[in-house]
């Protein structure tokens, strides 16, 4: 088996004086309630009985490893193995609770469906406001904005709310918006589930154009098959650990084996 | 802490024989010039190119940057205050008119209550401080409760990208300023018409206006936060927004308060602010001291408390949402 700091020592040494993300020794532990809506009067009625709703939740330990510049990186993994938190801890959402990371370049995140989005508002709307939040200002924004509704094909519902959209379109839009903020890197999580065929192909191509250009992309995925054939990179994360990092081929067989076996019965030696 | 120390360096000291990468140099070029990636960009949240996340120790971000960049994504709340705005037709002329006539018909409510309850003794004037006092109770009421329900409410976004949270508070305190200014705008005419003298003392409540802003600010952000850990905070302000209406001055005149308690006036922010509003805009009365003090008082530790409050939390805000 190949240790991470192997792998980043010899396939990324030369790549750049700076890796486009450095994540060193991140931990991220965060409280959480597990009511669904958390209200005062809930609390009262715990507090009378000595109860306490919050959850401490590890979704990451320990975790350390640098990604270069130009490299598509898949990460793959159970459900709550943290990848979501991965994603949002190097889009600067949520911090770390332990350890440094470092970004550089400009960041694009379309993170799980249908979120970043009013859907009181129009497309529209949604794409300025989501332009704006990220930094750009109103003249960059006009700027993309036609390349993002041609992008996205929606063609008259741009100008409805969202609430009228389908959830293809919904991505669409979300990817289009995401790809066209001109990132150095970009953050996708799962979010090319629910578009057609022909989107996805056409996404796919998108993305390859950005990679093509230097970019540094983080596709989270349970679609192995796309990991297999965008990535040049990939990581396996499982309750919040690195299990392996290195070739796609490699970490997938890895991971599809873990899944056969168990893991009671899965060791790393066996690979 | 050897990385940092490095960073610290400009670039060119770092490694003299190297380029960074080119597509990032590029933007450090176009946006900012490449000189300036030393450790004051490096040590920049939400910046657009180059980021370090860390534990922070007292929860606060560092000051300068947030506010700095606060003030440069300033188009984003202003952009989605209009945005709500246009969803909710509030820029339709029956929009318009509803925001007016709403506290309008809520004037004339209380003025027959309270005629009633006075045994028939209120004049004109009396009408006008209602107005007047309603008109600027509603626009407090209104930041305070959309301010409340601003960071849930815009949750989606808030999961998705990485900005300073406190542009959805503000967001929604902008929207309520413009909600209230086509009501200003009326409330003159009625002055007018119900026999009301103009007096240049008139301009002075804008020194309380200002204030009720700042407060409303304060107490937005606050419940803001509040909002995220406990869902039902909205639907217990309303009721808090009721009582406090009767307990300041827009029913009754700032002197009409009872002798003994008269000492405790003081602790309802909105007496000195709404009182001071209403005896400078309807009668052109300069209030006493205590009033412009405690406007002033009440209205920064709102927005220091209120503030501090919401922006130790926000880092939190995407894990509670």
């Amino acid at each position: 088996m190949q240790s991470v700091s192997e792998a980043s020592a010899v396939t990324h040494a030369d790549a750049a004086v700076y890796p486009a993300v450095r994540v060193h020794d991140v931990s991220v532990t965060y409280r959480t309630t597990f009511e669904r809506t958390p209200t005062f009067k809930n609390a009262l009625v715990r507090l009378g009985r000595g109860e306490r709703a919050i959850k401490e939740v590890h979704a990451l330990q320990d975790v350390s490893f640098e990604v270069p510049h130009g490299a598509t990186i898949g990460i793959i993994g159970a459900n709550g193995a943290g990848k979501s938190t991965l994603m949002r801890t190097i889009a600067g959402i949520l911090p770390p609770t332990k350890g440094r990371i470092e970004v550089h370049g400009r960041v694009s995140t379309l993170l799980a469906l249908g979120v970043g989005f009013n859907s009181a508002l129009s497309g529209r709307e949604n794409v300025v406001l989501g332009g704006l939040a990220a930094g750009l200002n109103r003249k960059e924004v006009k700027e993309r904005y036609e390349e993002i509704a041609a992008f996205a094909e929606l063609g008259e519902f741009m100008d409805l709310p969202m609430r009228t959209y389908s959830s293809g379109m919904f991505s669409r839009l979300a990817f289009a918006v995401a790809v066209h903020m001109d990132p150095d890197i970009l953050l996708i999580d799962e979010a090319l589930s629910a578009g057609d065929a022909k989107f996805k192909q056409k996404a796919a191509a998108k993305m390859k154009e950005l990679v093509g250009q230097a970019g540094t992309m983080f596709l989270v995925s349970h679609a192995l098959g796309s990991v297999k054939e965008m990535c040049n990179d990939a990581l396996w994360l499982h309750k919040g650990k690195i299990m392996v990092r290195g070739k796609p081929d490699d970490v997938i067989a890895a991971y599809n084996k873990f899944l056969k076996v168990g893991e009671d019965a899965f060791t790393l030696e066996d690979l | 802490m050897w990385v940092l120390a490095a960073f610290r360096l400009p670039l060119t000291r770092l490694r003299p024989g190297r380029m960074a990468p080119a597509r990032s140099d590029g933007y450090a070029r176009t946006r900012k010039g490449p000189t300036r990636m030393t450790a004051t960009r490096l040590d920049e949240d939400f910046t657009s190119s180059v980021h370090v996340y860390e534990p922070h120790r007292a929860g606060l971000p560092r000051f300068a940057p947030y506010f700095k960049e606060l003030w440069r994504r300033r188009q984003f709340a202003s952009e989605l205050s209009r945005a709500t705005m246009h969803s909710a037709n509030t820029d339709t002329v029956f929009g318009q008119l509803w925001l007016i006539l709403n506290p309008l018909l809520l004037a004339a409510v209380y003025f027959v209550l309270v005629t009633i309850l006075r045994s028939g003794s209120s004049g004109p004037e009396f009408f006008v401080h209602l107005v007047a006092g309603l008109f600027a109770y509603y626009y407090f009421s209104g930041a305070m409760q959309a301010g409340a329900s601003s960071v849930v409410g815009g949750g989606r976004l808030l999961l998705n990208t990485s900005f300073p949270r406190m542009l959805l508070p503000l967001s929604a305190v902008r929207t309520a300023f413009f909600r209230f200014l086509p009501t200003l705008i009326v409330y003159f005419p009625i002055h007018l018409i119900m026999g009301q003298t103009v007096h240049w003392e008139m301009f002075a409540a804008l020194y309380f206006l200002a204030a009720l802003t700042v407060f409303a600010t304060g107490m937005a952000m606050f419940f803001a936060t509040l909002q995220v850990y406990f869902r039902d905070t909205t639907t217990f302000l309303p009721y808090f927004v009721r009582i406090w209406l009767y307990l300041s001055p827009v029913l009754w005149y700032p002197e009409d308060v009872p002798e003994r308690f008269q000492s405790l006036m003081v602790l309802n922010p909105l007496y000195s602010m709404l009182g001071g509003w209403g005896d400078l805009l309807v009668r052109g009365d300069v209030p006493q001291l205590s009033l412009w003090v405690g406007a002033a008082v009440w209205a920064v530790l709102a927005l220091v408390v209120g503030g501090l409050f919401f922006m130790s939390r926000e880092r939190e805000f995407a894990v509670r949402l």
